[in-house]
């Protein structure tokens, strides 16, 4: 019949071009889901009661959903925070993402460091919910003193395939991804490439913004797992991160072979030899204005944690300090540690882990057991919630607030 | 008007920090934005805090296709044609054939004054339809609206739905209740319409809290079908199988007709006005935001070296029997008119029924082997 509102198979944007776009009839489905709204203003609804408003939670199952009532929801609808930030776009990810029987998503994203103090009496119990238990009162530690690490460098290499770590920041002053403008995004990644370029010696790099890629510069960063495509997933584009994508949006990748620093070139690709990562490729890598203002990881093949946590942190410390030689420092307070989008990575932010080889282990009927005791989480080794394959897993700590980068 | 804070703080950024990046892009849209124009808009809102990057961000999240010009734009209420004129009367022009700001847009409902069209040849004509969008005065539009709004909408258009007789006497389905055996029948009708993938859609916020307030009504003979809350606050649709397409214009004038009074007993009539007719979400939908047509049996036109220019000629426009941009099947090709604005609802399905006509004439007579060059029309 006619214009059916049909839907096809589902593609998961993979291709920068500008010819992803489905060009066809808006009701015909490829690829996206939920994408971000316009900036909605609060004052034309607080015409309509609280009830009138209320989002339907019945089938939802994140921890929004949990923590919010109508009573809560009538106190917190009138604020907003300096930015104009408000309550129905901290929340509308959960509202429109209800989440899955077994998966606990969040639901509720910050668009700027005062969210946490505005709606911390939405946020303070999905906080506590998600970072078991953590109290309004308590305090996080930060520890980014690699020395502090003890061993960490001889996990034998014939189980552990490759070591990384990695963190997010936010630059104070500056609004987060689900809300910030164009300009805002603008200066984050200029202030960003600045930064960065000022790095010396083994953490020197190169920037390569996404707007300005070539094919064949996109296909090498996306054969190493270094590039990130516009998201597909419906939790992040409901929060309106992926506006204006991919403007201000890029990657700063060092890559470190010995003392010598191989940026990556378009005339390397067809020359293997050349290529360092290949091998035992050591890498310090930052992404602008994807989920957070940056994300920065460490990372190498083989198991010397410490090596990949040294780098980690001593890059992360020499950041922090350029920036604030512009007049910029990371958003960070006592209770929270680092403030970043989504409240499931408060504190250090930080996911640190290998993947190794455990067939036999795996398939122990103690396997979960012997994780969560030892605070870890699994993973495939394509990342959440994907499978493992030849008995390879992704282990990493389950913790972000409550204890340090260090513990 | 209103103070909207987010916007302020944009403010604070110069027009070259905050101007989006349009270098890629290939849509309505890029085309008229400039530099000047954003300047002058960028600290406006209208009313219910509607702004200028609301308007065009799915635009700038969409950049287009080479050969396929899409809008890149959206209204979040009535009020967002004339605040933001200046960038939506270029638009506007550019998609409705250079309909001026002074032009003035005639509506005639009036199913009576449509000649003929009942008599469609049945063996080449499948299926006749015609849809339409409305929206409800008072109330923001799909990618501004609130839960409270949209469910305000819905209300409304449940007791203007169930209020209907006759003919139109049906029921209406919940998109969030709804059974998996309703759902089943639903999309075998081909009646349910899905949470948009489109980036188009998705990028102006019209799918916030679904399935939250949207459904689908229909009446019991499943000729008459209205969506709630979809990408327009209603979209109504008449169709049957067939080729009387008179009888699906009358069912859907007199359809509207009866909805439009209940809206109006409520003080929350359409939004019209003598300018751009029917207000709805995107500007191409402006004018009669009608889309009148036929399933037809054309495979021997269709291969003719002049099919397309027939089309344009006839002010018609063809898709795939799957909606805009499917392939044909077997030779069965969707046509309907390539107007919106500027002309009114019967000169559009008029357009349709003369042209259909005029067209299946010249398929019997490629099938006797003819030609058809002396039946090639002059442009309407």
């Amino acid at each position: 019949m006619f214009d059916l509102v049909s839907n096809g198979p589902w593609h998961p944007f993979r291709d920068f071009s500008y010819n992803y776009l489905l060009l066809s009839h808006p009701r015909h489905s490829q690829g996206t889901s939920a994408m971000p709204f316009g900036n909605t203003h609060n004052q034309l609804k607080m015409k309509y009661s609280a009830e009138a408003e209320y989002p339907d939670l019945t089938k939802h199952n994140n921890h929004m959903a949990k923590a919010l009532t109508p009573a809560m929801y009538q106190r917190l609808r009138s604020k907003q925070t300096p930015s104009g930030f408000t309550l129905d776009d901290v929340i509308q990810t959960g509202v429109d993402n209800p989440g899955h029987p077994f998966i606990m998503t969040v639901g509720c994203v910050a668009g700027d460091e005062e969210t946490y103090e505005v709606f911390k009496e939405l946020l303070d119990p999905v906080i506590e919910d998600r970072h078991g238990g953590y109290k309004p009162t308590d305090k996080h530690k930060t520890d980014l003193n690699p020395a502090n690490l003890k061993g960490g460098d001889d996990l034998d290499p014939k189980y552990v395939l490759s070591s990384r770590v990695r963190t997010g920041r936010s630059i104070r002053g500056f609004c987060l991804p689900p809300h910030c403008s164009r300009g805002e995004r603008r200066a984050i990644e200029k202030l960003s490439v600045e930064a960065l370029s000022a790095l010396t010696g083994d953490l020197k790099g190169k920037y390569y913004a996404l707007k300005n890629m070539t094919e064949a510069e996109q296909q090498q960063l996306i054969d190493d797992h270094f590039l990130f495509d516009k998201p597909v997933s419906p939790l992040l584009l409901a929060s309106g991160m992926a506006r204006d994508w991919p403007d201000a949006r890029g990657i700063w990748l060092g890559v470190i072979h010995g003392d010598l620093v191989i940026p990556l070139m378009p005339n390397h690709v067809s020359d293997p030899s050349v290529l360092p990562w290949h091998n035992d490729n050591k890498t310090f890598l930052v992404w602008v204005n994807e989920e957070d203002h940056l994300r920065v990881i460490s990372m190498q093949k083989g198991g010397n944690m410490k090596e990949v946590f040294t780098r980690f942190c001593t890059g992360l410390t020499k950041i922090e300090e350029l920036f604030k030689t512009k007049g910029h420092e990371f958003m960070w307070n006592e209770h929270l540690g680092y403030i970043l989008t989504c409240p499931s990575n408060l504190g250090t932010g930080l996911r640190g882990g290998v993947h190794v080889k455990l067939p036999n282990l795996s398939k122990h009927s103690k396997f979960e057991e012997v994780l969560k005791r030892l605070r870890l989480q699994k993973r495939g080794t394509g990342g959440v919630d994907t499978a493992a394959v030849g008995g390879v897993f992704d282990i990493s700590n389950a913790d972000r607030l409550g204890f340090s980068e260090v513990d | 008007m209103t103070k909207n804070c987010h916007n302020d703080y944009k403010m604070k950024f110069s027009l070259e920090e905050e101007y989006p990046d349009l270098s890629q892009h290939n849509n309505h849209m890029a085309k008229a934005l400039t530099k000047e124009i954003y300047e002058k808009l960028r600290s406006k809102s209208t009313p219910s805090g509607f702004t200028l990057d609301d308007i065009i961000q799915t635009g700038v999240d969409n950049p287009g296709h080479p050969f396929i010009m899409t809008v890149g734009c959206v209204a979040g209420d009535e009020e967002s044609y004339e605040v933001f004129k200046d960038l939506l009367d270029p638009v506007i022009s550019d998609r409705h054939g250079g309909y001026k700001p002074t032009d003035k847009h005639n509506t005639d409902l009036n199913w009576e004054n449509l000649k003929g069209g009942d008599d469609l040849d049945p063996n080449y004509v499948q299926s006749s339809r015609v849809r339409t969008g409305r929206s409800i005065k008072g109330y923001t539009l799909p990618p501004h609206n609130s839960r409270g709004e949209r469910r305000a909408v819905e209300k409304l258009s449940i007791e203007a739905m169930t209020s209907l007789d006759g003919e139109f006497k049906g029921k209406y389905y919940p998109l969030k209740d709804m059974t998996e055996k309703e759902q089943d029948q639903l999309i075998a009708d081909h009646f349910l319409f899905d949470k948009p993938v489109s980036p188009l859609l998705l990028a102006s916020g019209m799918a916030r809290d679904w399935p939250d307030a949207r459904g689908i009504y229909h009446n019991d003979n499943k000729t008459f079908l209205v969506w709630v809350n979809e990408e327009d606050h209603l979209r109504v649709i008449s169709m049957q199988k067939g080729g009387n397409m008179k009888e699906v214009f009358k069912r859907f004038c007199v359809g509207l007709q009866k909805i439009e009074d209940v809206f109006k007993k409520h003080n929350h009539g359409f939004m019209w006005n003598e300018h751009l007719g029917f207000i709805l979400t995107c500007p191409s939908n402006l004018g009669t935001g009608l889309r009148g047509g036929v399933h037809v049996k054309l495979p021997k036109l269709s291969t003719h070296p002049k099919f397309e220019e027939i089309l344009t000629r006839l002010r018609l426009q063809k898709r795939g029997t799957g909606g805009v941009d499917t392939a044909s099947v077997g030779g069965v090709f969707d046509i309907s008119n390539a107007d919106r604005l500027g002309s009114s609802e019967v000169q559009q399905v008029q357009l349709v029924v003369d042209g259909v006509k005029l067209m299946i004439e010249m398929e019997k007579k490629l099938e006797k082997g003819e030609s058809i060059d002396d039946m090639i029309p002059a442009q309407k």
